[in-house]
């Protein structure tokens, strides 16, 4: 048996040197593309225009072209680094990172990457239909792309299982194309990758926000003391702040086009116009955010702590931070509800390392809002969008319990189901943008309720037909 | 050690600076017993006599009073009890008394005891149960009769030593007694079987045991042979000749040869390093970073010789015996000297056929030849010392290995069994040690797997292994006598795992360094519990019951807290009880 490895699965792994990780990869492809053709996107497509990560290298990493998607190269790359790499934070802080996987934290690194595997091709599926009301062929071969990207980010997790963890490794890489998001039996780790995602809208949203969260994710991975792990998610980072790009220009095209539409009818009541009202965007957001902040966990976590002593996982940009990062005399507040009222206390700061990263997500949220809210100003309306408290809607943590108003006013049971509606997405609402879901597949044209981009892919024109569709 | 550094300080942390233990002993040199054979030609009876020199501990820091006893002393009762069967098959009777007036023997020495570590403490303890049982082994399977001769007062450890022998007899002088005082003057259990023994083996009413064990003086006399505690109670002037009466009728129903010529037992030959100890078939390297020691038992070389002649001519150099006992020789050392090497990685190198010699030679004659026999018991004897090791055993079956019948046991006996699928071939040629022979790893069963080698729970591997599943131990019977290969060997139960050549190296460095991690404490007790499965004997509850209590009351602020009873002992104050139980 022959095969080109460094043709058929690009990497930077000396895959081509690798028998154990030849035949992890061998047994498992025919089984993801199986997965790709029941599970990946249903409209049916001759080839898209897409990118390819094909090298590591500051300029070039990646290859712009025509490809049927189930010839699309998957490959295996970690961030280039030097060899001296020590462990930023913890309790073995300024130790070589290790270079493989010590036997003590076997397990709970093997954890860590499956949970992050599992959320890869659970936005695949959660996807699949979506490309059948797709506004545009420039946004059918984006939700492509991010289908496609997100199938890379599982293969680099399996790799991660294959080269590191044994068999145990290889099982576990086969059980993330077993659970299936959704699935009654066997559904997706976490809560949030089993919900459907039912409209563009919610894809640009969930682009927005919960991808964002990924970011986050990957951000504390790739300051592991596992060095292989740490490389892989610096290298996803690349590729997911496009499928961000994808979530943050949406939003703006979504919002002008409410701004055209509010202007052109001279009312917010654009439904009837085939527009999203301001009014469901800022719903949308509530609901797309608030889910997004549950991916965090508990505002006070142990795991967290224990992660983070052990080197496992460190903080959002750990070592620009000016501390000991070892925090074991350090404290951090979290917000939380105490006698009625939503408060703040000081905790150890190992406990806190779930909302220390919430917080920088948070921030880091705040930067699209300013973005459609600079559209609104632009665009001549008072009307801002603004991200709701943090203890809106959870259902993960410590607000969990209880019910709080976008402001941040804890109300009871009673005044949160007469509110609800009002705040989240309401049937009316979902009703009404799933009817605006019509799909546009000729080249150059639009959907009513989406502005067209400013710019193309790779430098082409928005008309290029990004996609031959089967 | 002394009192500075042996000590447990008020917190309770243990100081240790444990001296390296050698359990090399030769009757010449002996300093507190002596081993008398000069008539057992005649009578078939031996003497062992205890005389233990004060100034003879076997580390600082305390004087061995009153026939009291320390480590030292029962390396040289266990080198006694193995050259009486194999040196002397005419010895039929062992008469185990003592060389002092007025004092048989009081036990393990408590100061020592109050000084010790935990380590050294439960090493100690664990180390005199497997030599009392190995007396009691001696009676039920070498025809050599244990017999007290209980010639002054036995107290404690003492009276457990007796109670390790077939027969107690007491002397009636009116003040010698038999005692277990350790629950009411020192705060612990009389844990060298002791407790176990009274009831089980003794057969006193556990009402009887209570009043016994809570009795600091003890019993003497009528009472003490009512209660069963002693046989018979003898007066000093008919003393001698009784003992003897006794020894000569023990002696008189011995299956022991007429005929038979003993073996000597030379000093092991053996090479220690910083980094592990050779000896001749079996050897250790430490890897003190990864906290293991990889241990390798090596087949005979050619083969073992088949007659009974070349065997008894071949004694101590005959490969069975002379790799059981260095294989001794070395888990006592290691569980002694090496408290950190947590993990035993055990392997085997040579070939099957040869290493299946032995196992023809012990199916042969350990019936009808006392040598065979005893070579058989002491190969059991060392596979319960590895049973009952607080290490995590990890047998690692690769290519070039012998893991067949006998040796399989080694494997058996661990807490997992790694086979390698396929060969490392790739590695073969730059690691000429290492496997990769070219054949795969091959495992075999015999009939000694069924029976011949029985754990303390009185099954064999295989029946501890498959418990409650004896159609499957019986499918294994029609199994015995062939080559099996990593894959079947998976499927047939008989290993954890079976990875293959890329897997291997992964897999073992993970399992490792993962066990390697976990609390040393929890994985003592749970290797202990998962070790022994089904019946208890009489044995195996003294490992079970009695020491993992014992172990546990060492440990309690009660006995070795500093105001505990046995660090308050002989001071002339009361120990401070915490009064709650537990």
């Amino acid at each position: 048996m022959s095969i080109d490895y460094s043709e058929k699965i690009p990497n930077n792994v000396d895959l081509a040197g690798d028998r154990k990780l030849q035949r992890a990869l061998e047994s498992w492809q025919p089984n993801f593309i199986n997965w790709w053709k029941t599970m990946g996107p249903a409209v049916p497509t001759e080839d898209v225009y897409l990118r390819t990560a094909v090298d590591v290298g500051k300029e070039g990493w990646a290859q712009f072209g025509h490809v049927a998607m189930e010839e699309y190269r998957w490959g295996v790359f970690l961030a280039e680094r030097g060899d001296d790499r020590r462990i930023a934070f913890g309790e073995q802080k300024g130790e070589p990172a290790w270079q493989q996987v010590p036997g003590e934290y076997r397990a709970d690194l093997q954890r860590l990457i499956v949970i992050q595997g599992d959320t890869e091709p659970a936005s695949v599926e959660q996807q699949r239909r979506l490309g059948e009301t797709a506004p545009s062929l420039y946004d059918l071969r984006n939700l492509f792309q991010v289908n496609v990207e997100e199938g890379r980010h599982l293969w680099a997790m399996v790799y991660l299982l294959h080269a590191f963890f044994g068999r145990n490794g290889r099982e576990e890489a086969e059980a993330l194309l077993h659970r299936n998001s959704g699935d009654l039996d066997s559904p997706r780790i976490l809560g949030a990758f089993n919900e459907e995602t039912p409209d563009w809208l919610s894809f640009f949203m969930f682009t927005y926000f919960t991808d964002r969260d990924g970011k986050y994710q990957l951000g504390t991975l790739k300051e592991s003391a596992f060095d292989p792990l740490s490389r892989t998610c610096e290298f996803m980072l690349k590729e997911e702040a496009h499928h961000m790009f994808v979530g943050t220009t949406g939003i703006d095209r979504v919002v002008t086009r409410t701004c055209e539409l509010m202007r052109e009818h001279d009312t917010d009541e654009i439904a009837p116009h085939g527009g999203i009202p301001l009014e469901v965007i800022q719903k949308y957001v509530n609901f797309h955010y608030s889910v997004s902040l549950d991916l965090f966990g508990s505002e006070q976590s142990t795991n967290a702590a224990n992660y983070f002593t052990a080197g496992l996982k460190g903080r959002w940009q750990e070592e620009r931070r000016r501390d000991d990062h070892r925090l074991t005399e350090d404290s951090g507040t979290i917000d939380l509800v105490r006698d009625g009222k939503v408060t703040q206390d000081e905790v150890p700061a190992l406990l806190a390392l779930n909302s220390d990263l919430r917080n920088e997500y948070v921030k880091d949220c705040q930067s699209g809002l300013k973005r459609w809210n600079r559209i609104l100003e632009k665009l001549g309306f008072d009307a801002r969008l603004y991200l709701p408290h943090v203890g809106f809607n959870r259902h993960v943590g410590l607000f969990s319990d209880h019910h709080v108003t976008p402001a941040g006013d804890l109300i009871g049971e009673d005044t949160w189901k007469a509110k609800e509606d009002s705040w989240l997405p309401s049937e009316a609402d979902k009703v009404h943008v799933q009817s605006l879901m019509r799909p546009v597949y000729e080249p150059g044209k639009i959907a009513g309720w989406i502005a067209p981009p400013t710019n193309g892919i790779n430098g082409k024109p928005f008309e290029y037909e990004y996609v031959h569709l089967a | 050690m002394t009192e500075e550094t042996g000590t447990i300080d008020a917190a309770g942390t243990e100081h240790e600076e444990t001296p390296a233990v050698s359990f090399d002993a030769d009757p010449a040199t002996y300093r507190h017993w002596t081993l008398d054979t000069s008539g057992a030609a005649e009578t078939g009876v031996a003497y062992l006599r205890l005389d233990i020199d004060e100034a003879g501990g076997i580390v600082p820091g305390y004087e061995l009073k009153m026939n009291s006893y320390d480590l030292g002393v029962d390396i040289e009762l266990y080198d006694a009890t193995q050259r009486l069967r194999f040196s002397h098959p005419e010895v039929r009777t062992v008469v185990v008394t003592s060389g002092k007036d007025k004092n048989f023997c009081a036990g393990a020495n408590i100061r020592m005891l109050a000084q010790s570590s935990h380590p050294w403490k439960v090493n100690f303890c664990k180390f005199t149960n497997e030599t009392r049982n190995g007396m009691e082994d001696a009676t039920a399977n070498s025809g050599q009769t244990y017999i007290a001769a209980v010639n002054g007062t036995a107290a404690g450890g003492g009276y457990e030593l007796a109670l390790a022998c077939e027969q107690i007899l007491l002397i009636d002088d009116n003040s010698s007694a038999v005692s277990l005082p350790e629950v009411p003057l020192l705060g612990v259990l009389p844990g060298t079987g002791g407790l176990t023994r009274v009831i089980d083996k003794r057969r006193v009413r556990k009402d009887r045991a209570d009043v016994f064990a809570t009795t600091s003086e003890g019993m003497r006399g009528k009472r003490a042979v009512e209660w069963r505690l002693v046989d018979e109670v003898v007066p000093k002037r008919a003393w001698d000749e009784t003992v003897a009466s006794r020894a000569a009728s023990a002696a008189a129903a011995s299956s022991r040869p007429a005929d038979g010529t003993g073996i000597e037992l030379p000093p092991l030959q053996r090479e220690e390093t910083a980094d592990g100890i050779t000896y001749q078939h079996v050897k250790a390297t430490f890897d003190r970073d990864r906290g293991l020691v990889e241990i390798t038992v090596l087949g005979p070389e050619g083969g073992v010789p088949e007659s009974l002649e070349r065997v008894h001519e071949l004694g101590a150099a005959f490969w069975p015996l002379a790799m059981t006992r260095e294989l001794d020789d070395l888990i006592l050392r290691l569980r002694a000297n090496e408290l950190e090497l947590g993990t035993w990685l055990i392997r085997t190198r040579g070939d099957v056929e040869d290493a299946l010699a032995m196992e023809r030679v012990i199916e042969r004659h350990s019936r009808d030849d006392w040598l065979v026999n005893e070579v058989r018991h002491y190969f059991k004897r060392v596979l319960k010392r590895l049973d009952v090791t607080s290490r995590s055993l990890i047998a690692l079956i690769e290519p070039g290995s012998c893991f067949a019948g006998a040796l399989l046991e080694l494997a058996l006996a661990c807490d997992r069994q790694y086979m390698l699928d396929g060969t490392l071939a790739d590695d073969a040629a730059d690691d000429p040690s290492g496997p990769g022979q070219g054949d795969e790893a091959q495992i075999m069963l015999s009939a000694s797997n069924f029976g011949t080698f029985p754990m303390s729970n009185g099954l064999s591997r295989l029946g501890s292994r498959f418990f409650g599943d004896d159609d499957h131990v019986a499918k294994l019977r029609q199994e015995t006598d062939r080559r099996v290969e990593a894959r079947e060997a998976l499927e047939m139960g008989l290993v954890t795992d079976a990875p293959d050549d890329i897997d291997w190296e992964d897999e073992i460095r993970i399992m490792l360094e993962e066990r390697a991690s976990l609390s040393p404490d929890a994985l003592t007790g749970m290797e202990a519990n998962h070790r022994f499965v089904g019946p208890e004997t009489m044995e195996s509850r003294i490992f079970s019951r009695l020491t993992a209590w014992q172990n546990w009351i060492f440990v309690r602020p009660n006995a070795s807290g500093p105001d505990g009873a046995l660090r308050r002992y002989g001071t002339g104050r009361k120990a401070d009880f915490d009064r709650r139980r537990v």
